[in-house]
């Protein structure tokens, strides 16, 4: 779990290399295998030991004993290496909490150190990218951790961006079978795919190196109008603004296009307008799920290379029909021009979706937590973490349902023709 | 005789550089010495070996569009920005008004105030301050108006015209109604003039008069600054021999008749690529002819024109009812700045028609006419209508409506409570622009 600026680290330039840059980061871990293997490998000068925290044993899959136990045993380190990262940044704007929800550290310490910024740095915004298990995770527990942890990020994030293990996959899957088909007109552009690390500086590949640099290419994008120039600019901070129109609904469903170019496209307007119906696809988005046929609140896009307003706008009106739009927001589009494109692409489109879609992703995660609960399959082993009581996870469990509850009203209205609030009458 | 141009935002300070760039091309290229002093003298201040440094304080809570804004400036050669006449931070105001308004403005009140007094120093008379700014994001459109009030407060005599960009209907920012409601229900209460750009309006002009296939933001304001420098650019505004020395005032005197009518727009013909414009010739019987019609029909530009509207005489009977209705936009003042060659022999008269104008004014000073022979930024000849009209009516209708269809379901108000904003200041702002939209559409 880290935490980085968006500005990226202090660095030395010398001979147009930039030679010693370091991330603004703390990386926690309960366990040293993940942490010291980064410490061995490219990455190596980019980290300090102080901004590791790690201990040995991990939290065994519990997010009791991520919260609770490990919580407390390092709240104190957590506070002054955060601090000490905040004190190297001019301006300090945001806090980005990479974690997972499924687990026992990622899940439950990293929800502890959530509500510690809250806390400790109460005017940062906080964007968390949560990474959702799959119903087929391998993880027994994943239910139980993942509906704890929700109830931390509702009431403590100013944005999450959710993605799936399994929409992660499912792209990897697309872009390795459309390069192994390789028919004639559909070669990739080498390097051109948002999983290869094109642009980064590991050597062989890993398992989920694939699916995770998805989700780099994603972070890379919404921080790219923050470290380029562009003509329309879309601060970190815009994004919590436009997005979340009600506190606690501030779920961003992401999607990234396009997947990867093919070497052969001629045709630029073609391939870019389909860059932005490809935002709206199924295929595209980070979890699993149908914005186009669920309720949009609020929609961001973040364009990035040789794009112009005429072809967003151009864009924008062809797509907008086929959009709902709850009735109060009808055209509430959020957009950034940025005019440096991603390595190895020539433009790149990333769409931020506040859409009821993300409700059957929460049902179903309840589901799988009741089958749990129903059976206390697994309880005691939360019950007997010091810190952890029943009511945890009933307060838990009523959280997800009211929020579930929120997205379902709001639902409800769409197709339904709202009609507008009468205006104030000025007396003439 | 000199303008201060205050610039705010991403949009003020992008708008603003190419105004100065259309300014500084115009006038270096006018054979005209007199235009030519007047105009650097306006805008400009020159130093030991002719080098202009624009009259401009550039502000803006995040450094990147500065930076550029400088650089862009400086590259072109003939022109750039003086090295402490910006302002910036590091965090943005996230597209909050209240941020921009209630936080930022206060904070750094003090120095922008310092700034904007040592660049007024240095004119030998300031006769007016132009502001820049969009009404869609945090800074320029919170901040801005902040700004406003300081500088109403520090130059209680001199003029403040503000021009304002109005963002895409289908949005750019999704809080931009709220943005909008906010700043010009605020600016309303203190501001000389708001001289409005829709975004929209101008990009058609670039889509079917220009033809520019990519349309960019750089477009767009090459075409606004051209609008604008048609109006500021050196003129004679009454039968004097000497370009008025007191353009702003002027601009204020003939257009904003009525405090409770403040809201302005602008028409330019021709307008077209320039590679066009090397083959076209033109009158000035067609050019006013068309700009006329523009007005009656509320067009923005001179190619689909309804000439089927016609102006109609606001008889007894007629008081009360909304002529937009009828598509005919009328008007309280008009002022037609005429430029280039033969500009004497321009017939004007069409715009004295008392059918144009609210009944309850003296036509006389309903219409205001200045010119220059000097052809303006490559246009031979060049026609300029500034009107207060119920040309804004609809745009200004439809944001309020979709700003109070919003607020009816409180979304995003809880992020400007969180600067300071409450729900009474947000119906304080509607009503006043209810107040305006009731004016207007009672013409």
């Amino acid at each position: 779990m880290s935490i980085r600026r968006s500005d990226g680290g202090a660095g030395q330039i010398t001979g147009g290399k930039i030679s010693s840059l370091k991330a603004r980061a703390v990386l926690v871990d309960m366990e040293e295998g993940v942490v010291n293997e980064i410490l061995q490998g490219p990455l190596r000068d980019v980290f300090d030991s102080t901004q590791l925290i790690t201990d040995v044993s991990g939290s065994g899959n519990n997010w009791a004993v991520g919260h609770w136990t490990y919580g407390s045993t390092y709240r104190d380190q957590i506070v002054e290496q955060v601090r000490r990262a905040a004190e190297h940044c001019d301006c300090l704007q945001c806090f980005f909490l990479i974690h997972s929800m499924g687990g026992g550290t990622g899940s439950g310490l990293g929800t502890y150190v959530l509500k510690l910024l809250e806390e400790e740095f109460p005017e940062v915004y906080r964007i968390v990218t949560s990474v959702y298990p799959s119903a087929e995770d391998d993880v027994i527990t994943s239910p139980y951790n993942s509906i704890l942890a929700m109830r931390a990020l509702t009431e403590h994030a100013d944005c999450v961006l959710p993605v799936e293990n399994q929409s992660l996959a499912d792209i990897v899957n697309k872009i390795r079978h459309m390069s192994h088909s390789g028919k004639g007109g559909s070669i990739i552009k080498k390097d051109s795919t948002v999983i290869s690390s094109q642009g980064g500086v590991s050597g062989v590949e890993k398992p989920f190196d694939a699916m995770n640099n998805i989700v780099a290419n994603l972070l890379l994008n919404i921080t790219s109008s923050a470290r380029f120039e562009g003509s329309l600019n879309m601060d970190l901070n815009e994004i919590a603004m436009n997005l979340v129109p009600f506190p606690r609904l501030h779920y961003l469903v992401p999607s990234l296009t396009p997947l990867y170019t093919l070497a052969d496209v001629n045709i630029p307007t073609r391939r870019l307008d389909q860059m932005f119906s490809d935002a709206f696809s199924k295929d595209h988005q980070l979890i699993r799920a149908d914005p186009k046929h669920s309720l949009y609140l609020a929609c961001a896009l973040m364009v990035r290379g040789n794009v112009q307003v005429s072809d967003l706008r151009r864009n924008i009106e062809r797509l907008r029909p086929t959009l709902p739009f709850v009735s109060w927001n009808q055209e509430g589009w959020k957009t950034g021009l940025c005019s440096v494109p991603p390595v190895g692409h020539t433009h790149a489109l990333l769409a931020l979706a506040n859409n009821t879609c993300v409700r059957p992703t929460f049902t179903e995660l309840r589901e799988r937590f009741t089958k749990l609960y129903r059976k206390k399959a697994h309880l005691h082993h939360y019950l007997q973490v010091e810190g952890m009581e029943q009511a945890c996870f009933t307060e838990a469990l009523t959280s997800l349902s009211s929020l579930i509850e929120e997205y379902s009203q709001l639902d409800a209205t769409k197709g339904v023709c709202m009609p507008e609030a009468p205006r104030l009458n000025i007396a003439t | 005789m000199s303008v201060v141009t205050v610039q705010v935002g991403q949009c003020g300070n992008q708008v603003g550089q190419e105004f100065f760039s259309v300014l500084c091309n115009d006038s270096s290229n006018a054979k005209d010495k007199l235009y030519k002093d007047c105009s650097h003298e306006r805008f400009f201040r020159e130093g030991p070996s002719q080098d202009l440094t624009a009259r401009a304080i550039l502000i803006d809570m995040e450094p990147k569009v500065i930076n550029q804004t400088i650089a862009k400036a400086a590259k072109s050669g003939k022109w750039r920005y003086g090295d402490k006449a910006h302002f910036c931070q590091k965090q943005g105001s996230g597209n909050n008004w209240a941020n921009g308004f209630s936080v930022h403005g206060p904070k750094y009140e003090e120095v922008v105030r310092d700034l904007v007094r040592k660049e007024v120093e240095q004119c030998d008379r300031l006769t007016g301050i132009v502001t820049m700014m969009s009404l869609a994001g945090g800074t320029g459109s919170g901040m801005g108006t902040y700004i406003t009030q300081c500088l109403r407060d520090a130059y209680p005599h001199t003029s403040i015209l503000n021009h304002v960009t109005w963002p895409y209907n289908t949005g750019e920012v999704i809080v931009q109604n709220y943005n909008s409601v906010l700043t010009l229900s605020h600016l309303y209460q203190f501001s000389d003039a708001i001289l409005v750009h829709e975004n929209d309006a101008v990009h058609k002009i670039c889509a079917q008069l220009m033809n520019i296939k990519h349309i960019s933001f750089n477009d767009i304001n090459k075409v606004i600054t051209h609008h604008l420098g048609s109006v500021l650019q050196p003129v004679y505004t009454a039968s004097s021999s000497h370009y008025s020395r007191n353009p702003i005032g002027e601009f204020m005197s003939s257009l904003v008749n009525h405090p409770e009518y403040k809201l302005l727009s602008i028409r330019n013909i021709p307008q077209m690529s320039s590679t066009s414009l090397a083959y076209s010739v033109f009158n000035w019987p067609g050019l006013l002819r068309h700009l006329r019609q523009m007005l009656i029909a509320n067009a923005g530009m001179e190619e689909g024109i309804d000439w089927a509207v016609r102006a109609q005489s606001a008889s007894k009977s007629d008081r009360g009812r909304p002529t937009r209705e009828l598509g005919f936009n009328r008007s309280l003042a008009n002022l037609l700045i005429l430029r280039g060659k033969d500009v004497s022999s321009a017939e004007t008269g069409g715009f004295k028609d008392p059918a144009l104008y609210v009944p309850w004014l003296p036509v006389e000073s309903a219409i205001s006419s200045w010119s220059s022979s000097v052809p303006f930024n490559g246009y031979e000849k060049s026609a300029t209508l500034v009107s207060n009209s119920q040309s804004l009516l609809r745009s200004l209708n439809s944001t309020v409506g979709k700003a109070w269809n919003m607020f009816a379901s409180r979304a995003y108000t809880h992020q400007y409570m969180k600067f300071g904003i409450s729900e009474e200041d947000f119906l304080d702002s509607f009503t006043v622009l209810e107040q305006v939209i009731s004016s207007y559409s009672q013409l």
